[in-house]
């Protein structure tokens, strides 16, 4: 008798690129939720559009490059990138800014460079930082999360969606009336008009961890990080490098001046913090690939987030963290490669 | 240093289905096809010619070179052939067999039982030689080569491997279980081969009741150098590397052997085949091979001559049952697919595998590499899989050969646990030779730039002797004018 034959091994794990990225969008979902709660249905809108863009593009290169649309349109990772940028922007952003951002991303970001698996730098933090630099007034827009006590004018759901497609507000809401800094806007803004830590953070704005809102939404993404991590679609090294590099310099800081300092419970529920570190840190394409050198590479995010944060010019500084570091990865590669069995150290 | 073994899989074993019957010896075949290079090394010799009616067990090709094993009939009969034949191999060539026909009278030519403590130690392993060991895992080595080399430290340390950790495999487990005392018997006639003060017989703890048939029999025989060592179960920790890693916490250096670190390692049904030509008589010239896998009807493990068709196996076992996706000689992660089953067993054909579709998990579409770093996380050799991916896909050999390609061990860990289904092993299995040759060739190309060199040194050298007496002369002619004028 005669059998087709296969090169070994004859087993492999079910596993596949999308489930990867699904179970990462699986992780991502409570956030979303959690930040509907707290800053209303803004997010959605900017998720649809960005999902939407994201696949229209990476369909449009996938055609210009000649390569077949599935598996890789269904691959997961053009909706990623989507989601990632939305999550990064205002509620209320005008519709176009996510659209060219996430067309950016995927075009320019991902597929110049050669598609899924060949991008240096991390094609969603490449979108919003395009956006940063190029629309920084947009960008400042955020809203009050809805807590009782805070409660300024709120844009219902007709006003969300008429302010994103029509790019400017219905006539009885004012920008004035309806944003408010985030909380790491807030606090350097108030430090910086030489207030204390203290006197900053008497603002109903701030609760015990740090800004109330996105204090739950980075808990949730935490969350979701630590259920990435028990099922293995993402290691350790990364975030807890990252984390720690955020946590211990703001530690020292505040131990040195606590007027002048956010503590770290403070930078660690703040910002991007959470969402840097388990889920756009640890995108693995654009990483560093030895343990040691993950640790190396989240570790320089961290810090460099720190930096901005404290000392640079935004209020924010993961996207430009994550995209310096993405461009050290050859380097820390190089001098990072792990001992191999039977050679000396 | 103290090492553990790296990364490595928990995979199904599915072994249980081949050991529920006990060890059975199948007929000898109408026909056997013995090919002259069925161990690592040199092809043997032919002892014999077309015609020439031989004894069972008679030696029918020699082994001439350093690293060669002697092959033996293992019929009673005529040469039939000696002729190029297909066979189970890794390259889809075929090679030359000696082929002999079975004239059924089972006259053997056994040698005498040897007292093999009266020999001394390179007397018995040139003999073990003589009666064609090899290494009974799968890769078959060469027994005499390797203990001549064990040989040269001062009584190395001996681990018999019974961690049979591949998916499927049993053959190891059911000699344990139905033949320990032969085992022990093998064991310390290689530790006199080696003058070994310890043994380990090294078993996976998947192995009960192998390991407490091991451990009876090591009771029973009182030698104080044999111990019995039950370890976790991981694939791949049975690699003869990882096998003493596991056990000596020493990694076997890239650049050596584990005998310069004093440490052998030798396949359990290796010891009991050598128990088997010291005690018996009788030569390399049968092996126990798992029949299994969904598509067979009564799997099991049968002891099988040499050279006998796998397909003659297979009606032993039953015959088919469904339509197999794939048969495999070996286990379902480093096993070769054959082509067909007409091919002969030989030494290395520890295992059978009729795998319906249900026992594979093939490889779906092949996306690119997302770096996830499962597969460095898995390598039992510490790799990077992902970035050795990527440099042979680039034919860059500089990366491949300082990233290690040539430390892979093709275990397919790396390939199992890939999202993107990329077939790891198999491009570096394509890769190696590429990067054998070239650093062969650098090899050369040194050589020959230190010959170039030396010669220009040396033609320097005669030049500027040359001069030098040149200028003597003028000098010594001067002075001779100038005195004479």
């Amino acid at each position: 008798m005669t059998f087709a034959t296969s090169p070994a091994p004859h087993v492999v794990a079910p596993n596949s690129v999308r489930r990867v990225m699904v179970l990462v969008l699986f992780a991502l979902a409570p956030a979303i939720v959690m930040h509907v709660v707290f800053f209303g249905v803004g997010l959605l809108v900017q998720v649809s559009l960005g999902v939407s863009v994201a696949l229209l593009s990476e369909a449009i290169a996938l055609k210009l490059r000649d390569k077949p649309l599935h598996p890789f349109l269904t691959d997961g990772s053009a909706i990623i990138t989507g989601v990632l940028l939305a999550m990064c922007l205002p509620p209320l952003a005008p519709w176009w800014l996510v659209v060219s951002g996430s067309a950016f991303a995927v075009l320019f970001a991902k597929h110049l460079y050669g598609g899924l698996g060949s991008n240096p730098f991390n094609p969603a933090m490449v979108g919003y930082a395009v956006l940063l630099v190029s629309f920084p007034a947009q960008l400042t827009q955020w809203l009050p999360p809805q807590l009782a006590d805070l409660q300024l004018m709120r844009p219902g759901v007709g006003d969300t969606f008429y302010t994103i497609f029509m790019g400017h507000l219905p006539a009885h809401l004012t920008w004035d009336a309806i944003t408010s800094p985030t909380p790491l806007t807030s606090m350097r803004n108030s430090l910086s008009m030489g207030m204390t830590m203290q006197e900053a953070q008497a603002n109903p704005m701030f609760g015990a961890l740090g800004g109330r809102g996105w204090d739950w939404i980075n808990l949730t993404l935490l969350g979701g990080g630590v259920w990435l991590l028990v099922l293995r679609i993402i290691r350790w090294h990364i975030p807890a490098a990252m984390l720690a590099a955020i946590a211990v310099p703001a530690a020292v800081m505040n131990a040195v001046d606590p007027g002048a300092y956010p503590g770290l419970t403070f930078h660690l529920t703040a910002g991007a913090s959470m969402l840097g570190a388990f889920f756009i840190a640890t995108d693995p394409i654009s990483a560093a690939t030895s343990n040691r050198g993950k640790l190396i590479y989240g570790a320089g995010i961290g810090l460099i987030t720190y930096v901005i944060r404290t000392w640079g010019g935004y209020p924010d500084g993961v996207a430009f963290a994550v995209l310096m570091m993405n461009a050290a990865v050859p380097l820390i590669d190089r001098y990072t490669v792990p001992r191999v069995y039977g050679h000396a150290p | 240093m103290k090492t553990a073994l790296h990364g490595g899989l928990r995979l199904p074993g599915n072994k249980q289905r081949s050991t529920q019957k006990p060890l059975r010896l199948i007929p000898a075949p109408a026909q056997v096809v013995l090919p002259l290079d069925q161990h690592a090394g040199a092809a043997a010799i032919p002892v014999v010619k077309v015609g020439d009616r031989v004894l069972r067990g008679q030696l029918i090709a020699r082994a001439e070179s350093e690293i060669s094993a002697s092959l033996h009939a293992s019929v009673a009969g005529t040469v039939r052939a000696i002729e190029p034949r297909p066979v189970p191999y890794q390259r889809n060539a075929p090679s030359t067999c000696i082929v002999i026909d079975n004239d059924g009278s089972d006259a053997a030519a056994s040698a005498a039982a040897v007292d093999y403590a009266a020999l001394d130690p390179r007397a018995l392993s040139e003999y073990i030689g003589n009666g064609g060991m090899v290494g009974l895992g799968g890769a078959a080595f060469p027994t005499a080569p390797k203990l001549r080399r064990g040989q040269q430290g001062d009584g190395p340390q001996l681990i018999l491997n019974g961690a049979e950790c591949e998916p499927w495999i049993s053959c190891d487990d059911m000699l344990m279980r139905e033949s320990a005392q032969q085992i022990l018997r093998g064991a310390a006639i290689l530790c006199h081969a080696l003058q070994a003060s310890r043994c380990i017989v090294v078993i996976e703890d998947d192995k009960p009741i192998a390991e407490r048939a091991m451990r009876a029999a090591q009771a029973a025989l009182h030698d104080e150098r044999i111990v019995i060592q039950s370890v976790p179960t991981i694939y791949p920790a049975g690699g003869e590397n990882q096998v003493i890693t596991t056990v000596t916490g020493l990694e076997v250096p890239a650049s050596g052997l584990p005998s310069d670190m004093g440490v052998l390692c030798h396949n359990v049904g290796t010891a009991a085949a050598i128990a088997r030509w010291i005690d018996d008589g009788e030569p390399l010239i049968r092996r126990i091979v798992t029949v299994t896998g969904s598509g067979i009807s009564e799997p099991g493990n049968l002891e099988a001559w040499l050279g006998t068709p796998m397909s003659e196996l297979i009606a032993q076992s039953g015959g088919y049952a469904g339509s197999i996706a794939r048969l495999l000689m070996g286990g379902s992660m480093m096993g070769l697919a054959l082509p067909r089953d007409d091919l002969p067993v030989v030494k290395a054909s520890n295992c059978l595998v009729a795998a319906l579709p249900a026992d594979l998990h093939l490889r779906g579409t092949e996306m690119p590499c997302i770096r996830c770093g499962n597969c460095s996380e898995a390598c039992p050799v510490m790799l990077l899989p992902q970035q050795l991916h990527w440099f042979a896909r680039s034919h860059d050999f500089s990366a491949l050969e300082s990233l290690g390609l040539m430390d892979c061990i093709e275990c397919g860990c790396c390939d199992y646990v890939c999202p993107s289904q990329i077939p790891l092993a198999q491009q570096f299995r394509d890769a190696k030779p590429a990067l054998i040759e070239r650093l062969t060739s650098r090899q050369q190309a040194l050589q020959a730039r230190q010959r170039y060199e030396s010669r220009d040194e040396r033609l320097e050298r005669i030049e500027a002797e040359r001069q030098a007496k040149l200028a003597e002369k003028r000098k010594a002619m001067t002075q001779n004018t100038t005195s004479g004028g």
